[in-house]
C-alpha cells in the first residue's frame, strides 16, 4: 500500500466522503450512518435548547404574576395603571420588529449587505421605540408612587415585564455587534451562523411578548 | 430500520431551528412565508385586543378565548418565523419544543393549582391577625 493509498484508506468514513465505500455524502459513523451534524446545526440546536430554557425561567415569573395578580395590598390594579394604547403600540413595534429581523435573515440568504443592514437597523429602531414606550411607562408608574415596592402584584409586574426587557435591551447589544461584524467581516460562515442564532432569540422575546401582553395586560386588565 | 422516513432519503439532513436550509426554498418563497406570518400575527393580536376590550362576550369565557389566541398566535410565529415544521429533518427541534412546553405547562398549571387551593385552606390574613392578638 503506498502512502497515498494510506492516507486514502477510511473504513469508517472519518474523512465524511470519498473515502472507501464512500459517495461524496457526508455520512460517517457517529450519528447514526452520515457522522455528526454540520457546525451550524450543533450551534443552531444548542442555541435552541437555552432559548426553551429561557423560556422556562420566564414561565416562573409568569407564574408568580398570576398566583401574585390580585395581590394589590390596597393600591392600584392593573386596570387603573396599564394604557392600553401604549400596549398596543408595544405589541407592533415588536411585531414588526421581527418581522424586519426576517427579512434582515432573507437579505443575508440573497447575500445583499446593504439589505441585511437594513433590515437589522429597522428591526434595531423598533426595538428601540418598544424599549422606550416600556421605559416611559416604568418611570410613569414609579413616580406615581406605584413601583415594584408597592404591593406584590407589582412586584411580579416589575419582575416580569422588567426581565422581558432586559432580554430587549441584551439583544439590541447584541443586534449592534452583529451589524459590525456583518460590516467587518462579511458573510463567513461563522457569522451565518450567529445571525441565525440572533434571529431566533429576537423572535422568541415576541413570542414572550404575546404572553405578556395576553397575561399581564390583557388578562390583567380583565373585570 | 429500512421504512423510517429518514432511510428513505439518506441525504436528509437535520435543520438547524430557525433556517430555511432547504435549497428548493427561494427568497421570494421566504419572504412570502414571513409575509403571511406577519398577516396572521396581526389578525390574531387585533382579534385578541378586541377581545379583551369589547363587552359583547360572555365575560367568563374571555379569559380562555385570550389564552387561546396567543397560544394560536405563539403556533404562527413558531412555524412562519421560526420555521419549525413536522418533517423529519425537524425532529430533534420539535423534541425539545415538546420537553419546553412540558416544564412550561407543569409550573405554571402546578403553581396556580397549588395557590389556588392554599387560599382557599387558609384562614384570611385578617382572621389571622384576630387570632394572634387573642381576640
Amino acid at each position: 500500500m503506498s502512502t497515498f493509498e494510506a492516507l486514502q484508506y477510511d473504513p469508517y468514513k472519518l474523512g465524511r466522503g470519498y473515502g472507501e465505500g464512500g459517495d461524496g455524502r457526508d455520512y460517517a459513523t457517529g450519528h447514526g450512518e452520515r457522522g455528526p451534524a454540520s457546525a451550524r446545526v450543533i450551534v443552531g440546536y444548542g442555541f435552541w435548547i437555552f432559548l426553551l430554557s429561557d423560556i422556562v425561567l420566564f414561565s416562573c415569573f409568569f407564574a408568580t404574576f398570576a398566583v401574585l395578580r390580585t395581590a394589590t395590598a390596597g393600591g392600584p390594579s392593573g386596570a387603573e395603571l396599564f394604557e392600553p394604547w401604549r400596549v398596543a403600540a408595544q405589541t407592533a413595534f415588536l411585531l414588526l420588529s421581527s418581522f424586519a429581523c426576517g427579512m434582515a435573515a432573507m437579505a443575508t440568504r440573497a447575500r445583499s449587505h446593504l439589505w441585511t443592514q437594513a433590515g437589522l437597523f429597522v428591526t434595531g429602531l423598533l426595538g428601540l421605540g418598544f424599549l422606550l414606550l416600556e421605559a416611559q411607562e416604568f418611570a410613569t408608574m414609579i413616580v406615581g408612587g406605584n413601583g415594584p415596592d408597592r404591593s406584590a402584584f407589582l412586584s411580579s409586574f416589575f419582575a416580569l415585564v422588567g426581565l422581558h426587557g432586559l432580554h430587549v435591551t441584551v439583544g439590541l447589544l447584541w443586534l449592534g455587534t452583529m451589524m459590525a461584524q456583518v460590516y467587518f467581516k462579511g458573510f463567513q460562515t461563522k457569522i451565518l451562523g450567529r445571525m441565525l442564532c440572533f434571529n431566533l432569540f429576537w423572535h422568541t422575546l415576541d413570542i414572550i411578548w404575546v404572553a405578556i401582553f395576553t397575561v399581564v395586560y390583557l388578562i390583567g386588565v380583565a373585570p | 430500520m429500512s421504512d423510517h422516513p429518514r432511510d428513505a432519503n439518506p441525504n436528509v439532513e437535520d435543520v438547524a431551528p430557525g433556517a430555511i436550509d432547504a435549497e428548493e426554498y427561494t427568497i421570494r418563497e421566504g419572504i412570502l412565508g414571513y409575509v403571511i406570518g406577519l398577516v396572521l400575527a396581526t389578525l390574531l393580536t387585533v382579534v385578541s385586543f378586541y377581545v379583551a376590550k369589547s363587552h359583547q362576550f360572555w365575560q367568563p369565557s374571555v379569559p380562555i378565548a385570550l389564552v387561546v389566541l396567543a397560544i394560536a398566535q405563539m403556533g404562527v410565529h413558531l412555524v412562519f418565523f421560526i420555521h419549525i415544521t413536522t418533517a423529519p429533518d425537524n425532529t430533534n427541534n420539535i423534541l425539545a419544543l415538546a420537553f419546553g412546553v412540558l416544564i412550561v405547562t407543569l409550573v405554571v398549571v402546578g403553581s396556580l393549582w397549588i395557590m389556588y387551593n392554599l387560599n382557599h385552606n387558609l384562614m384570611p390574613m385578617d382572621q389571622m391577625m384576630h387570632m394572634q392578638r387573642g381576640l
